[in-house]
């Protein structure tokens, strides 16, 4: 950055002492071209980037199904973290609804410490915004997961693989400034490895 | 209600920095007393109100106020209250309030002891720091602020302080690195100041001079306790590891250390004037661009912290206006010096360029390593590369032996030209000594010869040899040391010591990772660690699997020692917590590993011959540091200065 040596006549020659201002925006490009880059930054916690964990439960409405990982795999999905027993649970649920109406992302439920009757009942009182809900009574997933209270919410992509985690209720705001993003940037790069693939081939 | 207090302060000290950027400079420029001299009362303003706002951050932390997300987020009711306390800047937010916090003290210690400056110097200088501040406050209002609440559901307890840094490290490691990084602020206003006066005469020079000092000594003191840190905490005995953000620490170091002698150069015989300007400028851009690779995710570091783009984009402007507006003044201001006089190639001149040079070449080496990875990805596009300890070692070391040859020259010599016989006649037989010696205490001690080590050990106690032998030469005259001469044999040692350490430590540690069970002895240099029992213990917030171990040497006990592997209650973490015997000449070291089966654990056990000589090194460079600012000089410095530059305008003044 600063390997200009001092003239030893004395510095006169005004592009000379341009130099370190020519070193200084290289610097300063390449410093932005790196951090545009590092948009797959956004998303921090421990879990991110690993493969949501494997299980085998039971649908909540459907006893007789088993669900497993499998599941989430072929499109990016959200994964919520949800029971009768949390107040935030419903503070989040007309946004909930909202998203399963009207965005084009499936959204799954994990049942976490809770009893079916209730959480059935609970469903049916308040609407059911997920494609299905697995029973995690004894909350095995919950802890492969590590969770620490409902709701939690994750990103989950195509490959199955978790890109984001949203401790809390989910309110307009969260999904408009935290997942909403994620989602659309998880889509564009699939698309783009897909083309990428396309053109390799 | 206090944290609202808090965000409010921190918008009043928003607009009051806006103000001191902005009214002082308007006054220096409409050459308005009444204007320039509102720098001080706004300066003290500023630093009241955030000062305001880190009290209430530190309240709200103190009483667990969990609606807090910041709070929530970093402490929890378990934790010990000065954990709670130091746990506000062990994340992004509190650390950049707590930054935001050092530079308006830094500001307000300028305008109380700008007294000797004119009163338009002050007020430029001042609206330079008012700007900075405003941008700092800014960042945190816009992006990163720590009083945002979890309403209307927040959690019962927080998700706790992540326990590698419930460390005595985090109370005071981050607090004197910002003082030190932040304190670069000052000679870079002194610059840019002096640069828009179109005078680029001695006088600024002289002012930058202590508070550089300063400055350089915080930010010793800040890397040491790091380096100490990181070695009794998470190095498994390691005690720097070139990593991005230790590097962004090192290079305004390195690049302070350059200011410090170039200013030297130009308070005494008025050279490298133009050069001692672009060196203040790049010392606290260096600082800056520290402050966003940490804060913006751009390269991986366990130092880094979490990550949002907007904070990324706003550094990265800021930085981009700051350091190329400063670039563009110095490209069109800079040219305003005339060079003033001769000296010879065997002058002390020649020696600090040298010095100017070699630690240039350092830093842009640094820098070149440290964002290499980053260039790399953005040439193939995505492509991943790290640099490591190899490249910035074959860089550095040889950089650093030529230094050390500068450093054993520089003292000896004499502005202008010096008599090189008769310094070499000195010096020479010196080195044979310390080569004698070292070369000596290896045959003795039986240890094995390596090169570049011994080359390092020869060249430090040559260096602790000249150096002492120049203190005890003055002090046996009647002539007292003078304070900067005796702080600058001081600092100097201190990089003896320092390099010392580091040269036998990496030659003669030793260590092993074994299995031991309860009952097992193992020897090492010398010294028999036996494995005695594992006990469990409960701390404040924590369950601990806790070894004894008692090393002894000759069938002589020497200590016990009680290693522990920790669990860590809210989040679950497992902790290694070593245990070590310090003394001057050896550090006895042990860590547990993973348990594997039965009452067997894996262990690592080290002796490090040497290793606290470098921190050691480190305190004396900073407390030389400290002793050179005490220096008579600057307080003869302080006599009023008529209010302008030129005689016409204070004339005009006066008779008004």
């Amino acid at each position: 950055m600063n390997v200009v040596t001092p003239n030893k006549a004395g510095v006169r020659l005004t592009k000379r002492l341009l130099i370190p201002l020519v070193v200084f925006v290289l610097l300063v490009i390449f410093l932005a071209l790196g951090f545009r880059l590092k948009d797959a930054h956004l998303l921090p916690s421990a879990l991110i980037n690993k493969p949501f964990p494997e299980f085998a439960l039971a649908d909540l409405l459907r006893a007789d199904l088993t669900r497993s990982r499998q599941a989430f795999i072929g499109r990016v999905s959200l994964v919520n973290v949800w029971a009768t027993w949390c107040p935030n649970c419903l503070i989040e649920h007309p946004e909930l609804l909202r998203i399963s109406r009207e965005e084009q992302v499936p959204l799954y439920g994990i049942n976490y410490n809770d009893d079916a009757d209730k959480a059935v009942a609970w469903l049916q009182r308040h609407q059911d915004p997920y494609v299905f809900s697995i029973v995690d009574d004894a909350g095995s997933l919950a802890i492969d997961l590590g969770v620490y209270g409902a709701p939690e919410t994750f990103v989950v992509d195509a490959a199955g693989v978790i890109r984001f985690r949203h401790v809390g209720p989910v309110t307009p705001l969260v999904w408009r400034q935290q997942i909403r993003p994620v989602i659309e940037l998880l889509r564009r790069r699939a698309e783009s490895d897909a083309s990428n693939k396309k053109n390799d081939a | 209600m206090i944290p609202e207090l808090g965000h409010f302060s921190l918008i009043l000290a928003a607009g009051l920095s806006v103000l001191l950027a902005v009214l002082p400079a308007l006054g220096a420029g409409r050459r308005n007393p009444m204007l320039m001299a509102s720098g001080a009362p706004l300066a003290a303003g500023v630093l009241v109100f955030i000062l305001l706002s880190f009290a209430c951050l530190l309240y709200a932390f103190a009483q667990d106020d969990f609606s807090v997300r910041y709070v929530a987020e970093h402490s929890n009711t378990a934790l010990p209250l000065y954990y709670k306390i130091a746990a506000a800047w062990s994340a992004h937010e509190g650390s950049f309030l707590l930054w935001t916090l050092i530079m308006a003290v830094w500001t307000f210690a300028v305008a109380c002891f700008s007294r000797s400056l004119t009163l338009d110097m002050q007020a430029r200088v001042l609206s330079v720091l008012g700007l900075l501040t405003a941008g700092f406050t800014f960042f945190l209002l816009f992006t990163s602020n720590p009083f945002a609440r979890n309403l209307p559901i927040f959690p019962l307890d927080g998700a706790d302080l992540n326990p590698l840094l419930q460390d005595f490290g985090l109370i005071v490691h981050p607090p004197l690195l910002y003082m030190g990084y932040v304190g670069f602020a000052v000679p870079f206003a002194f610059a840019i100041a002096t640069l828009t006066t179109g005078h680029l005469d001695a006088a600024w020079v002289r002012w930058s001079r202590p508070w550089t000092t300063v400055a350089w000594a915080f930010l010793s003191i800040g890397i040491t306790l790091g380096s100490w840190w990181a070695y009794y905490e998470l190095g498994w005995g390691g005690w720097w590891f070139w990593d991005a953000v230790e590097n962004a620490s090192f290079m305004p170091w390195l690049a302070g250390t350059a200011l410090i002698h170039s200013l030297a150069v130009s308070d005494k015989r008025g050279l490298f004037k133009s050069w001692t300007v672009l060196l203040a400028i790049v010392t606290f851009s260096l600082s800056l661009l520290g402050a966003f690779l940490v804060r913006s995710g751009v390269l991986i570091s366990v130092h880094a912290f979490a990550v949002d783009p907007a904070r990324g984009i706003f550094i990265l402007i800021f930085l981009g206006l700051v350091v190329g507006g400063s670039l563009v003044l110095y490209a069109f201001k800079a040219t305003a010096t005339k060079r003033a006089s001769s000296y010879s190639w065997s002058s002390r001149e020649t020696l600090l360029l040298v010095n100017n040079l070699l630690l240039s070449v350092a830093v842009a080496a640094i820098l070149l390593g440290t964002l290499y990875p980053l260039l790399y990805e953005v040439v193939t596009s995505g492509g991943k590369i790290s640099v490591g300890p190899p490249y910035f070692n074959t860089v550095f070391l040889p950089i650093l032996v030529l230094l050390f040859l500068a450093m054993v020259f520089a003292p000896q010599s004499r502005w202008r030209e010096t008599g090189v016989k008769q310094v070499l006649g000195k010096l020479m037989p010196v080195l044979a000594v310390a080569i004698f010696i070292v070369a000596g205490l290896t045959w003795m001690l039986e240890l094995p010869l390596d090169p570049v080590g011994f080359v390092f050990q020869s060249i430090a106690v040559w260096l602790l040899f000249t150096l002492a032998g120049d203190w005890w030469l003055s002090s046996s005259t009647k002539k007292p040391l003078s304070a900067s001469r005796l702080g600058m044999l001081l600092a100097h040692s201190g990089i003896g010591v320092a390099i010392l350490g580091v040269a036998v430590t990496v030659c003669f540690s030793e260590g092993q990772d074994l299995r031991m069970l309860p009952g097992d002895v193992t020897s090492i240099q010398g010294y028999d660690f036996r494995f005695d029992e594992m006990t469990r213990v409960a701390g404040p917030n924590y369950m601990a699997d806790r070894a004894q171990f008692s090393v002894s040497k000759n069938g002589q006990l020497v200590t016990h020692l009680y290693p522990e592997k920790r669990v860590y209650h809210v989040s679950r973490n497992v902790m290694t917590e070593a245990d070590m015997d310090p003394s001057p000449l050896r550090d006895l070291y042990v860590a547990l590993g993973e348990p594997l089966g039965g009452s067997a654990w894996a262990v690592r056990l080290h002796v490090k011959p040497f290793v606290r000589w470098i921190w050691f090194g480190g305190l004396m460079i900073a407390v030389g540091g400290f002793i050179t600012v005490c220096d008579r000089r600057y307080r003869n410095f302080a006599a009023r200065q008529p209010v302008f530059y030129d005689e016409e305008t204070n004339k005009q003044m006066n008779t008004r």
